[in-house]
């Protein structure tokens, strides 16, 4: 990426932030916002660099949230896998993952306390929130390989295996990093959600935070979280593009 | 054993259809009753309609489907090793493969060593002219690049048979007519049975021994020609008389079998 293009993508959506920073601290400095309500972004700044307790405790939840991810990638492919071997399993199943996609983690959160125990509450949360798009990606991919290709495979009577890992694999993969993009956002949602209940990382500092009228803290925590999830994307694209950089053409034309 | 006419008795056979049938779910008819000798070493054009049930039974002689009715017999197709090669209307290359590696995916999925799989592709990329772009990703060439790399790819096995189903249908005029050529060429150096799909009257006439017309769907044979042309095909020859002449033939025939299915449809 040149000097030019770098200016062309990263200076346009840095403006209306700035804007935004530079009016939230007139507003509150000029008093037209309590600051109790919303913090002088300088103030957010501040606690970002001074508490200490923010920056580790975003590195459990970054911890908690990649577990879950890790989880939810290897879970989630080998059930879209599975899944993708049989109509009948298909029918069976699927209905099922789907339901399970509706319940509400903040309501089953408790229950994991009770299942998983708290030290695993916060990986179990963040990998029942970024499994289902995974397998609902994956399987989409697993589905839609090439019939001609898939003639071809039956041709030279290649076995199950075969098909699987040399061509509906690689065939699904744009497909499941798509999941995956959607899945990380996710993972570090779920990791949130099961601090609020455990009092530990990101969401337990929020929460805390809260209770002291910390106001600035709660953001700060905020942004940590926001940050987490666009490294996370940011990962998970780069990789795509490194594994897809030759053949996909949405690959090539990004390029 | 009554043979068809255009195939001369004690002929070995390649391929040998009986009274095929096929219908598809919905009961749609695509082939009604067709008979089909292809002997050992023939160039044989199947032409008809877009959609006349033609690629049907191209995919019935490579046992990618079935007949409801009928024998089927395909000598190609039997022993162990793989004898029959495909070639699909688009390339379907594997993107995420380079050139020789997906001309040696065949090899590969028969389970063939490293060193044959590599000496086996290197062959078939020279004989389609492509030796240049081996190392190449398909997404990097032209329609015609691909097109070769895929003919290779259906060569690479060494088939008794080659299958082609409107292979060329989707390049530029000069692209094809090359690729035509280089089909001629390799039908004449390797001693292979090609049975080629096409509803280009042009491509039956200039690369086939004997062209069948199928009438529209469901698929019958409505004239089985051999073509009394020279063995020895150039550019030169399609402007002779010659080709002219079986060229009206082919559209004759091809017209006809519009019209003898159209009445059917219309008064049933």
């Amino acid at each position: 990426m040149n000097a030019r293009r770098i200016l062309q993508n990263i200076v346009p959506p840095l403006v209306p932030l700035v804007l935004l920073v530079v009016v939230a601290e007139i507003a509150v400095r000029a008093g037209w916002v309590r600051s109790f309500l919303v913090p002088a972004p300088s103030s957010v700044l501040a606690s970002l660099l001074a508490e200490s307790d923010l920056w580790s405790a975003t590195l459990d939840t970054a911890t908690s949230a990649l577990i879950g991810f890790g989880m939810s990638v290897v879970i989630g492919i080998a059930m879209a896998i599975l899944l993708s071997s049989s109509n009948w399993i298909r029918r069976a199943f699927y209905p099922y993952a789907v339901f399970f996609q509706t319940v509400p983690i903040i309501a089953i959160a408790p229950l994991l306390v009770i299942w998983v125990g708290w030290d695993h509450t916060v990986v179990a949360s963040a990998f029942i929130v970024s499994i289902f798009p995974v397998i609902a990606n994956a399987l989409t991919g697993l589905l839609s390989t090439d019939p001609a290709l898939k003639d071809l495979f039956v041709l030279y009577r290649a076995s199950h295996a075969a098909t699987l890992f040399k061509l509906k694999l690689p065939f699904a993969l744009p497909h499941i990093f798509t999941g995956l993009r959607i899945a990380g956002g996710l993972a570090v949602i779920g990791a949130i959600v099961g601090e609020f209940i455990t009092s530990g990382g990101i969401g337990g500092s929020v929460i805390i935070s809260r209770q002291q009228n910390r106001v600035d803290k709660v953001f700060a925590g905020l942004i940590l979280a926001s940050l987490l999830g666009i490294v996370l994307f940011a990962v998970i694209n780069i990789v795509g593009g490194l594994v897809m950089r030759r053949w996909h053409p949405s690959e090539r034309e990004s390029q | 054993m009554q043979l068809d006419s255009t195939v001369a008795p004690n002929t070995p056979l390649a391929v040998n259809l009986r009274g095929i049938r096929r219908t598809f779910a919905g009961a749609v008819q695509a082939i009604d009753g067709v008979d089909l000798q292809v002997a050992d070493g023939e160039f044989v054009a199947i032409l008809g309609p877009s959609g006349c049930g033609k690629s049907t039974l191209l995919r019935i002689i490579a046992g990618l489907d079935y007949a409801d009715v009928g024998s089927i017999e395909v000598l190609a197709a039997r022993g162990g090793d793989q004898r029959i090669g495909y070639v699909f209307q688009d390339a379907h290359l594997l993107p995420w493969r380079s050139v020789l590696d997906n001309i040696a995916l065949p090899l590969e999925l028969l389970g063939k060593s490293r060193d044959e799989r590599e000496a086996a592709a290197r062959w078939a990329v020279k004989l389609v002219g492509l030796e240049d772009a081996a190392t190449r990703y398909p997404a990097e060439l032209s329609g015609g690049m691909r097109m070769r790399a895929s003919l290779a790819r259906a060569l690479v096995a060494k088939p008794k048979l080659l299958l082609l189903d409107e292979p060329f249908a989707a390049l530029d005029e000069i692209s094809r007519q090359q690729l035509d050529e280089q089909l001629y060429r390799l039908w004449r150096e390797q001693q292979i049975t090609v049975i080629f799909v096409t509803h280009s009257i042009i491509e039956a006439a200039y690369l086939a021994q004997r062209a069948i017309v199928m009438s529209r769907r469901p698929a019958r044979i409505v004239l089985n020609h051999r073509l009394d042309l020279p063995l020895q095909r150039d550019a030169t020859l399609r402007t002779t008389v010659e080709f002219a002449r079986e060229m009206q033939t082919l559209y004759e025939a091809l017209e006809g079998g519009q019209r003898i299915n159209s009445q059917r449809g219309s008064n049933p």
